[in-house]
């Protein structure tokens, strides 16, 4: 432990209210902090610079999943142990819970919240490629009020996003329209527990009689946050799926990635393993008859 | 902003009973339990959340009191390696453990033993494949986990028999 606990500020408003409040006061200067799993291991290490921090843990007015007939609305503070034993995301947005299931241990789900997994931007956000390919939206909330936008929207370079400087992410909006889609999620890690991300692709693709009619493609630790593969994407749509198809999607997918070389992996490693799991979700796709 | 300023009063209940502590609400609650409440049962190893050697139970869930900043505890429930059982009374788990050679240099057992009562208490009869993904957060690097499993194994038989006997009780006549 090289970090000194004396040296930063925690404070716990208690209500979103009182956070918002906060925030609006001094633009800047309070980090929020929800599970600290990100924001503890800096803090240990001696390299957490935010000096003043406010605490969302324990918010019921963030903790919450409401599912309606078009969509699931799941608050920032859920965590991921909440969402992966939840009936309706199980049912309707089995990505979603699939991703749940990899953060860390079962220690770091019952503290990590999707709304902390978003924030903190990671490139290789476990839960941020379903939620792309799902349409998802993000809610953020302010003293002035709420805002809805794209989560494709949402990072706007490493470690960036859209947020300004007086707002909380409040909910994150999947969208129910997907379950006649194919779908597809797999990492690639170092092991099957405890491993951030080489690389991950999420798919969620609707064929019409034999031809992609609709396809969304996302990955995380391929460029400097989670994004759609809209090149990839385009290479696909209107197309039979056939052994050439996926050849081509596969090239395009090459050319669009922007991976890096970093401790966990390489750049030419991550850009192969995307392009094999592309392969893999595409031969899902095909009809039998290709397969011959 | 001078250290007295900058403490809290915290309370919290630890292993049943009502505790208060004044300290810096950055603390890891792992260092309170450890420094300012003297049970050093829970171990620090990594000191970022990978190898769960600090795990505790807060509120009900498992933790690792490494990533938890004590202010975030104020008011919980927080069950610790010492309020499982002790040497007079060994809780099932604990005696698996030692009868199954699941603990060699003894780091990694208190937070495996609080994951292991974890999972139990959420799935009183996992399989093996529950087992390892309940303890996946839980580094050893003595034993090779197999005799963690198969003191786990051990434990659910051992519990799972208390437990179908004292129903065969109620359930007698």
């Amino acid at each position: 432990m090289r970090g000194n606990a004396e040296a930063h500020e925690l404070i716990a408003p208690g209500s979103l209210g009182g956070v918002l409040e906060l925030l609006a006061g001094a633009p800047g200067e309070w980090t929020p902090i929800a599970g600290g799993t990100e924001i503890m291991v800096a803090h240990a290490a001696g390299r957490l610079r935010e000096k003043k921090l406010v605490s969302l843990w324990g918010l019921g007015e963030l903790r919450f999943i409401e599912s309606t007939v078009d969509s699931i609305a799941i608050g920032a503070g859920t965590t991921f142990r909440d969402l992966r034993a939840h009936a309706a995301v199980q049912a309707d947005a089995p990505l979603l819970a699939k991703a749940a299931t990899w953060i860390g241990s079962i220690a770091n789900q019952s503290r990590a919240t999707i709304g902390g997994n978003l924030v903190n931007g990671s490139p290789a956000a476990d839960s941020s490629p379903a939620l792309l390919v799902y349409d998802a939206e993000v809610e953020l909330i302010s003293v002035r009020g709420k805002r809805r936008i794209p989560y494709s929207g949402f990072h706007t370079g490493y470690k960036r996003n859209a947020m300004t400087p007086d707002e909380l992410l409040y909910a994150v909006h999947v969208p129910l329209r997907f379950a006649r889609h194919k779908q597809y999620l797999r990492k690639v890690g170092t092991r099957r527990a405890m491993a951030i991300s080489k690389v991950a692709l999420a798919g969620t693709a609707l064929l019409n009689s034999g031809a992609v009619s609709e396809i969304r493609l996302a990955a995380a630790s391929l460029a400097p946050f989670p994004a759609r593969l809209c090149k990839t994407e385009a290479a696909l749509v209107g197309r039979r799926v056939d052994s050439s198809t996926i050849r081509e999607a596969q090239e395009a997918l090459i050319d669009e990635a922007k991976p890096i070389d970093d401790i966990r992996s390489t750049a030419a490693y991550r850009t192969r393993v995307a392009a094999n799991l592309l392969g893999e979700f595409l031969n899902e796709l095909m009809p039998a008859e290709a397969h011959r | 902003m001078s250290e007295r300023e900058a403490n809290s009063s915290i309370s919290l209940i630890v292993n049943g009973e009502q505790r208060s502590v004044a300290t810096a609400p950055m603390k890891r609650l792992l260092d309170v339990l450890r420094e300012d409440l003297h049970l050093t049962g829970t171990k620090e190893g990594c000191g970022e959340g990978e190898c769960g050697s600090c795990s505790v139970r807060m509120n009900g869930e498992l933790v690792n009191s490494c990533l938890v900043p004590v202010l975030q505890a104020e008011g919980a429930t927080i069950e610790t390696v010492e309020g499982l059982g002790n040497a007079e009374a060994l809780h099932p788990i604990q005696k698996a453990f030692l009868e199954c050679g699941g603990a060699q240099c003894g780091i990694c057992t208190p937070g495996m033993l609080m994951a292991t009562a974890q999972l139990l208490v959420v799935n009183p009869h996992p399989t093996i494949g529950e087992i390892r993904e309940g303890l996946a957060g839980n580094l050893c690097r003595c034993t090779g986990f197999k005799r963690i499993i198969d003191s786990v194994i051990a434990a659910v038989g051992e519990m799972n028999a208390e437990m179908d006997s004292g129903m065969g009780g109620a359930h007698a006549g």
